[in-house]
């Protein structure tokens, strides 16, 4: 059954990947450890289920509404948190905690509105239809879905981030904010670009776990929190390359251990290897020690 | 003192809360004090009221045996961790300490032989005294208070300020980290002993991230000043639900604007907490 | 007293120091120069504990320190300012000595908790020994206010005051004559030899050729992370390489004002 398993690590993977980007865009380019990702995750799922069950929207044009949503949020993140803090010139972990604080004010909202129970998606909106591959391997339709749709995000962030000239002045901020300041590049709307982009993954990653599980409940952004830590750090914070290493690494990680040691321990896989990690080398396995420079 | 009576019976467990959150306040007071971002101690909490609860359940010990061995595992389990993990600093250490909190919680969820996992410890003796944790309370407040004066305390605000000057001046920063995080385990462990004998159920999401949230809500809204800053937070974080009327299920919530506003509009006396540049005690080689 | 042997040290592919070799006798002052990045600090930071070399060897009155933790070091003899101030900006100037004569404590935690009458007594003698030290750099009269609200040279004063707390045999100074007037670079210069007069061993960065070459006794000369040129004064002063080093061929050299023409 290992291809099975490796077409699970793989449609697991390319969305912890998905939502590891996001945190570390943040990251790398805010300076901050955006602890309300999760929350956002979770935003994204709530949206995509309302939009289908309340709005009767299809499914790609709820997800798209999602995007929408938890970019907005991303925008007031920036916005009323980020952007004033930085004014402010706020000691280094103000925003980590500040965002701490969203993320359980909006999972408190989200639970007083929609209720703690886990919501599904009706049957009608998944595909079901599975199909074989080669290997004894199966996959549904949706399975197949959601890896398209996490591969095409990741692809389209990577060619704007490489490609365009809009990424290259991304890139120069994440590195020198200053640096980049000083040729030119309006360095507030980056930063809001960067966090409404990040969201925006989110998001789509909150979706499309919530698909994938054919779940939705308002704690759902912590576990996946976690594990989005997990992968940064597994990868180096901040480094693209590393977050979606990160992720199929953790993906893969979870997919086998499930399948021969048993699920329980599951979640502790990457609270192990975190820990690890963190005390063998904390810049991450292609992390490098930067040295933010002016 | 009949109202006494009719007061005590509708508002105990809420007095007894009161003294273990300030408890828990004090606990990471300590290590907020010391420019530390640790949010292990809902975890230590966690290990202080399983090994408390078994040890009376299981065993049959009097609670003083309980809450004594109940903070002492805390502790020893700090100690082991404490020593690699403390080498980090800043958003790093708080990540892990994170990441150590939910491993905590997952080892108790699965230990079902020996902690109910999922369902939990029932019936724990109700035998937590109001005067337990007042006591408790007083004792560790005289202690801290007295610490905070001495040059611990300053030791502590300066390691706070500035790591590697205060190494340089020939004080074993590594060390006194080490002490207040493992003091902190120990507090967080008697305070999770006690209260888990006068709820007397506990199960492992009591000790996850929503306390811990809880906890740095406390510490971060009584500042690091004093000791006395972490009794106003553990009690006003404690009492705030219950006195906006029917918002006791909102207490998340309510956790999650305090951190918010405290952020966002606090005094500098708090912003003392994070320096403005974490730096470990040995830096990457620079020019 | 001090000595680095063969001291290299590597960051990133960048070779900071390489094959250092230098010797602090002891009472004297010695004085380190060289232009901007050229590791000056790398050195004292590596001295302190700071950094770890690559090959290399430090001693330090027959001990070998390179591998030592920081505050072990300083506990053995050595104290250090710092380049850019790092006094504890939030607290009073009292407390930022009293820090550093924590690291001599005259008592422990047990006695903090359990004999608060000797601990108060004990805490009264170190205030003491605090207010000589401020005194001893005129900073007495202040010592109750935050010391954020010192003036930069205040703040000089304040950080030799707290390395002096720290009962050091060698003192190291990181360019302390920066940003200071005329008066206050003579105060600073008399205040040194002062304290090397009552038989402490300076050993100074520093930029400004009026201070080094007053005070030094033998200075060394590092560039681009190498030891370009040892002697005393005079004879630095007139090295060509020095000159060069800090100003290219064809330069004035540094302490002569009216310039030389090739």
């Amino acid at each position: 059954m290992l291809a099975q398993q490796i077409v699970n690590a793989i449609s697991l993977g390319g969305v912890y990947a998905l939502f590891a980007l996001g945190f570390t865009l943040i990251f790398g380019v805010l300076n901050v450890v955006n602890l309300a990702h999760g929350a956002v995750f979770m935003i994204g799922a709530y949206a995509a289920l309302k939009a289908v069950v309340v709005l009767q929207l299809p499914l790609p044009v709820a997800i798209l509404v999602a995007m929408l949503v938890t970019g907005a949020v991303g925008w007031l993140l920036e916005k009323f948190i980020f952007a004033p803090l930085r004014a402010r010139q706020a000691p280094h972990l103000a925003p980590m905690i500040a965002t701490i604080g969203v993320a359980i004010t909006v999972t408190s909202l989200i639970e007083g509105t929609f209720g703690s129970e886990n919501l599904r998606f009706p049957a009608e909106v998944l595909p079901a239809e599975i199909l074989s591959m080669g290997g004894g391997a199966q996959i549904t339709w949706l399975e197949l879905e959601i890896i398209v749709l996490a591969f095409a995000l990741m692809a389209i962030l990577l060619w704007g981030l490489r490609k365009t000239g809009a990424g290259r002045a991304l890139r120069g901020l994440a590195e020198s904010p200053k640096a980049a300041a000083l040729m030119g590049v309006n360095v507030e709307a980056f930063f809001r670009v960067t966090s409404i982009l990040a969201a925006l993954l989110g998001g789509a990653a909150g979706v499309l776990i919530a698909l994938y599980a054919n779940a939705v409940f308002p704690h759902m952004g912590q576990p996946m929190l976690h594990k989005g830590i997990a992968v940064v750090i597994l990868g180096g914070m901040g480094d693209i390359r590393g977050a979606l290493l990160g992720g199929f690494f953790l993906g893969f990680a979870e997919v086998l251990s499930v399948a021969y040691i048993g699920s329980n321990m599951r979640d502790a896989i990457a609270f192990g290897l975190l820990f690890i990690v963190l005390l063998l080398r904390p810049q991450g396995l292609f992390g490098h020690v930067a040295q933010r420079r002016a | 003192m009949e109202w006494l009576d009719s007061f005590w019976a509708t508002y105990n467990t809420l007095v007894l809360s009161i003294g273990t959150n300030v408890l828990l306040a004090l606990s990471i007071y300590l290590t907020l004090a010391t420019g530390l971002l640790t949010v292990a101690n809902a975890a230590f909490m966690g290990i202080g009221a399983y090994t408390a609860g078994l040890l009376t359940t299981q065993l049959g010990m009097p609670l003083i045996v309980a809450l004594i061995l109940g903070s002492l595992l805390p502790a020893v389990v700090a100690l082991a961790i404490g020593r690699p993990t403390l080498r980090l600093s800043g958003v790093y250490l708080a990540m892990a300490t994170l990441a150590f909190g939910e491993v905590v919680r997952i080892l108790i969820l699965n230990a079902e032989g020996l902690t109910g996992g999922a369902l939990g410890l029932n019936g724990i003796p109700q035998l937590t005294q109001w005067f337990d944790v007042a006591l408790a309370v007083v004792l560790t407040l005289v202690v801290l208070l007295r610490l905070a004066r001495s040059r611990i305390g300053r030791t502590m605000a300066a390691i706070c300020q500035d790591e590697i000057a205060t190494e340089i001046m020939g004080l074993n920063v590594r060390a006194y980290k080490l002490f207040v995080f493992v003091s902190g385990g120990a507090l967080a462990g008697l305070a999770g002993g006690l209260n888990a004998h006068f709820t007397f159920f506990i199960s492992p999401n009591e000790y996850g991230f929503e306390r811990a949230v809880d906890i740095l809500a406390m510490g971060v809204l009584g500042g690091t000043g004093s000791p006395w800053g972490a009794v106003i937070g553990g009690l006003l974080i404690t009492l705030l639900p219950e006195l906006l009327r029917g918002l006791g299920h909102y207490r998340p919530l309510i956790n999650g604007i305090i951190l918010i506003l405290i952020i966002l509009y606090s005094p500098k006396g708090i912003w003392n907490l994070f320096r403005p540049v974490s730096e470990s005690t040995r830096l990457p080689a620079a020019p | 007293m001090l000595t680095l042997s063969s001291i290299s040290l590597n960051f990133g592919g960048l070779q900071v120091l390489q094959d250092v070799n230098l010797s602090v006798p002891e009472h004297g002052i010695f004085g380190l120069i060289g232009p901007n990045g050229a590791g000056k600090t790398t050195v004292f930071n590596l001295v302190t504990g700071l950094l770890t070399p690559g090959p290399g060897s430090i001693e330090f009155m027959g001990r070998r320190i390179d591998r030592m933790l920081p505050h072990r070091i300083t506990r053995s003899g050595i104290a250090r300012t710092f380049q850019n101030i790092r006094i504890f900006k939030e607290m009073t100037l009292i407390d930022n000595v009293l820090v550093a004569l924590g690291g001599r404590p005259s008592y422990g935690v047990a006695t903090v908790l359990l004999q608060w009458r000797n601990y108060r007594v004990a805490e009264g003698k170190d205030r003491e020994v605090a207010r000589g030290l401020l005194s001893k750099v005129g900073l007495a009269d202040k010592s109750e206010q935050r010391a954020a609200r010192l003036s930069y040279g205040e703040q000089r004063r304040l950080e030799i005051a707290r390395a002096l707390a720290t009962g050091p045999k060698l003192l190291l100074l990181d360019e302390p004559a920066a940003g200071m007037n005329a008066v206050e670079k003579q105060q600073l210069i008399d205040e040194i030899v002062k304290l090397n007069a009552g038989g402490l061993t300076i050993f100074i960065i520093e930029h400004d050729m009026s201070v080094i070459m007053g005070l030094c006794h033998e200075i060394t000369v590092l560039n681009f992370g190498r030891v370009i040129a040892r002697g005393t004064p005079a004879q630095i002063r007139t090295n060509p390489e020095v000159i060069e080093a800090y100003l290219g061929k064809d330069e004035h050299s540094p302490s002569r004002p009216e310039g030389v023409s090739p």
